[in-house]
Order: C-alpha cells, then structure tokens, then sequence
C-alpha cells in the first residue's frame, strides 16, 4: 500500500517558501590565512551524532554535511548534501536526490548507503545520541536498534527515500540539525568510541590536529563539493582560556575570536572605545530567558497568582544587569522567531496590579516560596532582582543556588516551584516555533525529567501543536504559523511562564576578519560560519 | 624498613579504597542524574532509561561499586558519560602539564616561604617580622582570580616579558608558578617561622652559639635540617593539592592541567572522570606522604621507620 501511495502520489517538486536561492560568498574575500578562536572549556566530542555543546556545535558544522543546510547568516533552508527532493501528496515520503561525487576527508565517495547508516546510527539507542528525539517522526523509530530504520531506503546510489509515520512540518528542518550529519560507515568503525576524536566528515574543513586538553586545528579541505570555499587555510581553536584573558589577547593581536564573547565585567569598557566597539557585531539569537512557575505546586497552580507573578517582574532592570545585551520578552517565542506575535503587548509590569490579583486569590500577605537557579554568573544577580521584585508585592522568594545539573533535576523531578532558566534554556536548535514548545511546554515534557519544569500540560494546545505540525505544505505556511502563534497566546492566557528576556548576540573579531557582519551573527553557526568568514592579510 | 614500607602500602591502599567509596557514594546520592545529561533535553523516558540500563545505572550501589572497582583493578577506568573518551587518556593528557606546574609552584613556594619564615623567626617580634606575617596573611587570603590576572597583566600584557597563557616553553610556566608560589608561600612561611622558633630554643643550639660557631653557620648547619621537617610533611599534602587541580590559575593561564578537566566533569555530573581524578589526586597524596616520611630518617638521623 505505501509502495503504491509512493508510485502514483503527485510529487511536489518543489522549493519551500524560504528556501533560499544561491547564496553569493562575498566577492572581496581572499583565499589563505589562518585564524584563531579560544574557548574556556574544553570540547567534549566532535561526533555529530553526540556534539550537542555550545562550542562544539558549530565546529561539527563544518566538519559534516546533512542532506539539509542554511543559507549562511539566516535561518532559511538550502539544499546541502541532497541537490534537490520531493516530498509526497501526504507529506510522508521525502526522496532526496543526492550530490555526486561529493567525498569524505577519507577519500571515499558519499552514497545514499551512508544517509541511512548515519540515520541509523543516531537514532540507535546503543549510539546514546541526545538528539535521537528529533527524529521520531520517522516510521520505525520506535524500533531502531541494531537493524536500523525502517523508514529509511536506499533506492539507488545517489537516492534516499524518507517515509515518516506522520507529517512533520520541520522535518528538512531536523535534516539540516548536527545530529542528521553523513558518516562514513568505516571510519566509525574503525575509531569505535573515539570518532568524536577521529572525525571524518564531507565538510569544508577537516580535523589536523587535536591536542587534548590544548587546541585543535582545522584545515581547509580542498575537495569541498561547495566551490570556492572555505576561505581560510585553517582555524586554530585554544580552549581552556578565560574569556577576561581571550580579550586581552584579541586587543594584543593573538585572538581573532573569543568564541566566549565579551565579559560583562569588560563590555562597557570595550563599547565605550570606538576602535574596538565598531569591531562588535550585534544580532539576535533564538534565545529566550524565562522563570518557570509551577502549575502543580500550590499556590503557584491558581493562574491569578501566576498572572501576578509576570506584572510583578521588572524586565527592563534585569536587562539592565546583563548590560543590556538582551531586549525584554513579552511571549516564549523570541522575535526573530517565525511566529512570533508582534501585536502582543504582554503583561505590563504593574506592582498595584499585581498585588490586587493576589489579593483576589486570597493571598494578600503574600506566600514563602523557592527560586532555582544555575549559580554562574550573571544568574544569581538576575535571581536577587526577581527576588526583590516579588519582595515587592509579598512574595517571599528563598534562593537556591545551585549547579547546573542540580538545578535540571530539580526542575525535571517538579520539586522546584519557580526557576530562572538562565544558562540553560532555552536556544532553539532550529529556527521553527515547534521548538519552542513540545520539550519545554507541552504534556511530552512535563512527566518525570523532563524539560517542561512548569509542569505544564494543555491536552488543547497539544492537539493544536500536532495540527500545526502536520501542515508541511508549504503554501500553508502561512497558516502554520499562525496556528503556532496560537498556541503561544493560549500559553500566556495561562502564564505557566515569565518570559523574560530574549538575548541578544555581541561577537568581537580582530581588525583583519573579513566577511559580511550577518556571518559573524548567524543564528545556526556560532560563535560565526567558519565556512564563509576571510581574512584581510 | 621493608615491614614499614609493607605496612604503609597496605595502608595506603585501605585509604584509597575508602576513598573510592565515599567518593562513588556521594555521587551516587547526589541529586543531579548523570543520564539526564547524556540524553538531552529532548530525549524521552524511555530513551533515559535504555542508556540508564546500558550505563548500568539502574543497578543498586553495591553492584555498580563493585563493577567499578573490577574494573579498575585490571585498570580500566572507564569511558567519560559525555566525551565518549577513555578517562586514563584524559588524565594521562593533562598529568605532564600538571605535574610541571605543580613542579613550579612547589618550587616557588619553598624559595619564598622559607626565606621568609627563616628570616621572621631570626628577627621574631621585630617590625621586618611583623611586615612579613602580615604578607604571609594577605597571600594565603588573596583571591586566586584577581592575583593571576593582575600578574598577568602587568607581566605579561603591559611589559610583554612573558606570553599571556598557554603552555609549551619555560617563559609559560613562570607566570603561572610564581602566581601559585606567592598565594601558598603563606602556609610556608608561618610553618617554617615557627618551626625554626622551636629549635632556636632547643639546648643544642644554645651549645653551639656558646661555643662560638657563627650565627649563618648555626642556622643553616644546625637548625635548619631539623626545622624544615614538618615542612616537608607538607609538600606531601601540597601535591594532593596540585594533583587535585588548580582551576582558577590554569584557567586564566590557560593552563592545560587536570583541575580544568575536573571542574567541568563535575559541572556535568562526568561520574567516570570525577572518579578518576579523585583517584589519581589521592593517589599523590598518598605516596607523596609517604615519600616525606621516608625522607624524613635522612635528614634527621633521630627518626626511626618502624
């Protein structure tokens, strides 16, 4: 039966609004040169099926290919080891037609076989990927194993066809992720537990060197499939460095890239010097800083209280302790978001109004409550500010600062009534409102562990996320997001949240990094697209 | 002298056996899930509890301890959670970075403290002992991260002598083992002073300034050796400390040394490593306090091993 839906099933062939044309590189950009970029902590793997770390991630990005890609420095879809798919009437089978002659840093040729062991791989439980999850719209993920995927077929050398057990309107989106990258079969065998440390990929650049605990090096591959890139010869990344001294090397001439960014502690002092501000690129991030409150710990589970809660946070001066590198969020979506409600006005802080709601749920003397959070700066200092906040209208608020880990099995067992996500949550790992939902919103995330730490569970909103994910046609996209937006709105008429703030991106460069300021920003590649940035000599 | 050094192994290796179990223990009740770390924040239940069960995380204390210590003793120290990689060759990666500084700083350390403690103890009670107790004080109190920044920023950014962090020659080590000398040249100092104090007033001393011997010739022929023995006791214990890590320093130095891979094991609940580093740490610890008990007999010949 699916054999026969696949045969006779009008494929649409097609670009998805949003995908984008070919991107030009920058026509000034020179060939050759190296750079270098510092890191305070060390990087953990490069296995794209593993590599899920702020540092790590864009660095896989340029070691693998997944059949999907960004545009760099935007969030729309490219083609990248696929050249072209179609994707069925029903929105469940995609076929995607491979590049040719696109080779591993081992030399050998990628084929279609490769696609499905890398799949295989990831979603195998023995491969204990933490993105395996993103791929459970396929058919036979409740299955994989050892035996692979059986929605997952290779159909010639150069063919893969995808069948999923329900529509999945991201789904090119999951193939773009890190965790959907193409693995040759024997160099994983060969490395076995260590091809984090081995990496052979297709990307543009490929591993030279790793000295543990030190540096890594990249080089530029030349066989690329992409012409023309990259540009660099090769990027050399310390770790182990504190950012304060990262900075003292860019402004001596040693750092191209302080992949930590600027400390607060130096980024008044850095903006206040023309020479060196006008080398700060500034962009958005799909970020968003919020506390959870949670809906099942009394009286955090009447929605007055919680309403009280978001007019009693004063988010301009929280803002203002990170020295104002964020903006002021009103919903969960950041605004660069596709979806994001721009007529929303949110809740307005209003300390009257706030004491007048608690005051009708009874709680007028206020209530004792705890406030989690990670305890790395600046996280304590915006919890002493949400403290004082809820100070204000009667709230008691104890402190609990805490480890990361501690604070996400607090958050996850639901024995945290209020929690300031700060350093934890939320990015998007890819530019789709979906993401900003199922793990952190939805019923999925709000049983024992999981991410949801309001404990928040609407079975409508859930049935209405389904519906807008299962809209993959594209002409409907419209229509999707506005069905996202929704569920969004729905989210803050029961405020399980505070959205707080949605961070903005300040990356410094040295004066000789070439490349439009977009690449040093861009929301899927940081700290920058190792693949398109130059240098001047 | 055999049956002593018999004895103390055997100690030794009772000492760290209870500190693999304390260890081991406090990470098993500690509330933070290793796995939830390893399955991400998308992973469903089921997904945490097949990596649980792979892990052998579902097993009860006692049985995970003991695959652990099996494991071990055929030398296997396991594979970390979150890097995949074989502890032993992380630690194996760091420890000559480590041990050079460590190296270093003990070096500092003892040319700073003792000079300094000798010379408070010859001039007790005076002005020049009194400035010196007082440094002494403000070294072992001053915070690590203003102490390594200031240095090098003076030393390395403002006069360029030496390069800012990193690791690999001679001129890269001096910041960090200087930095590390004068915040534990306190301990020293104080020990030594009064320590040499003591002996200044044994008889013996006294019968050799009575016959006449010169004062340098009394304090470094005759004081000396029997003063510096509770410091060489320490060194014992400064090397579990440096085996240990020192995060702060090695992170502004951007020294390669195992405190930087502690910390963020611990930071992600990296049970594998932490217990590695634990184990190695105590280790030094161990053996280095057994190697000053054993050097102690040669300097003072009153010190019998039983």
């Amino acid at each position: 039966m699916k054999k026969l839906l696949a045969s006779t099933a009008v494929m649409l062939a097609l670009a998805l609004p949003g995908v984008a044309q070919e991107y030009t590189p920058d026509p000034a950009a020179k060939p050759g040169g190296t750079i270098t970029i510092t890191y305070k902590d060390d990087v953990a793997t490069l296995d794209p099926a593993i590599g899920y770390d702020w540092q790590n991630w864009s660095m896989i990005k340029s070691l693998f290919d997944g059949l999907m890609d960004y545009t760099p420095g935007t969030t729309e879809l490219r083609p990248g080891l696929a050249e072209s798919y179609e994707i069925s009437e029903d929105g469940l089978i995609y076929t995607f037609k491979l590049r040719a002659g696109v080779k591993f840093h081992n030399g050998r040729e990628m084929t279609a076989d490769d696609v499905k062991y890398s799949l295989d791989r990831v979603t195998n439980p023995a491969t204990q990927s933490p993105g395996a999850g993103f791929f459970g719209a396929i058919a036979g993920f409740d299955a994989a194993g050892e035996g692979g995927l059986s929605g997952v077929e290779v159909v010639d050398p150069l063919t893969v066809k995808i069948t999923l057990s329900r529509p999945d309107a991201t789904f090119l989106h999951v193939m773009a992720l890190n965790f959907a990258s193409v693995v040759p079969k024997e160099a994983v065998d060969e490395a076995g537990a260590d091809f984090g440390k081995k990496p052979v990929g297709t990307g543009a650049y490929k591993l030279a060197e790793w000295t543990l605990g030190q540096r890594l090096v990249f080089e530029k591959n030349a066989d690329y499939w992409r012409p023309g890139v990259p540009f660099l010869d090769s990027i050399v990344f310390e770790v182990g460095q504190e950012p304060v001294v990262a900075l003292l090397r860019l402004q001596n001439g040693e750092v191209d890239l302080p992949g930590d960014g600027i400390p607060p502690a130096k980024f008044q002092e850095v903006m206040a010097d023309p020479a060196q501000a006008a080398r700060v690129v500034q962009g958005g991030q799909l970020q968003t800083g919020y506390i959870t409150l949670n809906v099942t710990t009394p009286p955090l589970d009447k929605v007055e209280v919680r309403k009280a809660i978001n007019m009693a946070i004063n988010k301009e001066r929280i803002t203002q302790i990170i020295n104002g590198r964020a903006i002021p969020a009103n919903q969960p979506l950041p605004p660069s978001m596709p979806g994001y409600t721009a007529d929303y006005a949110g809740y307005p802080y209003d300390v009257e109004g706030a004491k007048k709601l608690l005051a009708d749920a009874g709680l007028a003397d206020g209530f004792e409550t705890d406030l989690y959070v990670m305890n790395t700066d600046p996280n304590p200092r915006i919890a002493q500010a949400i403290q004082q906040d809820l100070a204000a209208i009667g709230i008691t608020a104890n402190i609990q600062n805490l480890a990361q880990a501690n604070v996400i099995e607090a958050g996850g067992a639901g024995t945290a009534p209020m929690i300031w996500s700060g350093g934890m949550a939320w990015i998007a790992d890819f530019p789709d409102p979906s993401n900003f939902y199922g793990p952190i919103l939805g019923c999925a995330g709000a049983g024992e562990g999981g991410w949801n730490w309001s404990k928040f569970c609407d079975e409508s909103l859930d049935a209405k996320a389904v519906e807008a994910d299962s809209m993959f046609d594209p002409a409907k996209s419209a229509d999707r997001l506005k069905l996202w937006s929704d569920v969004y709105m729905g989210v803050m008429e029961q405020a399980p949240w505070v959205p707080v703030f949605n961070e903005e991106r300040y990356t410094m460069k040295s004066e000789r990094m070439g490349g439009e300021d977009a690449l040093y920003v861009d929301p899927v590649s940081i700290p920058v697209n190792y693949d398109y940035v130059w240098v001047k000599q | 002298m055999a049956a002593y050094l018999i004895r103390r192994l055997v100690i030794s290796a009772l000492i760290l056996l209870g500190v693999s179990f304390i260890t081991f223990f406090l990470l098993f009740v500690l509330p933070a899930d290793p796995v939830r770390q390893i399955a991400g924040r998308s992973a469903t239940a089921e997904a945490v509890e097949n990596i649980r069960q792979q892990l052998g995380l579902d097993q009860p204390f006692i049985v995970q301890y003991a695959r652990y210590l099996g494991a071990l003793v055929q030398g296997d120290m396991g594979r970390s959670y979150l890097q995949k990689t074989e502890v032993a060759e992380l630690i194996w990666s760091r420890l000559p970075a480590t041990l050079l500084l460590m190296a270093g700083a003990i070096f500092c350390e003892l040319v700073l403290g003792l000079t300094m403690g000798i010379v408070a103890a010859l001039w007790r009670g005076r002005a020049l002992d009194q400035t010196l107790m007082v440094t002494s004080f403000v070294t072992v109190s001053a915070p690590q991260f203003v102490v390594s920044l200031l240095l090098l920023y003076v030393f390395a950014v403002k006069l360029g002598w030496f390069p800012i962090g990193g690791y690999g020659t001679f001129a890269h080590l001096v910041l960090p083992a200087v930095t590390l000398g004068i915040l534990g040249s306190g301990w020293y100092s104080r020990m030594m002073r009064s320590s040499m104090i003591d002996v200044l007033r044994a008889d013996y001393i006294r019968t050799a300034r009575a016959k006449g011997l010169g004062r340098a010739r009394i304090v470094l022929r005759h004081a000396l050796p029997n003063a510096i023995l509770p410091v060489i006791a320490m060194i014992g214990i400064d090397i579990g400390v440096f085996m240990g890590g020192i995060v702060v320093v090695e992170s502004v130095f951007g020294w390669p040394g195992i405190g930087q891979l502690a910390w963020q094991a611990i930071q992600r609940v990296d049970i594998p490593i932490i217990m590695g580093v634990t184990l190695v740490s105590a280790c030094a610890i161990v053996l280095g306090n057994l190697l000053a008990d054993l050097i102690a007999p040669f300097i003072d010949p009153r010190i019998k091993l039983r």
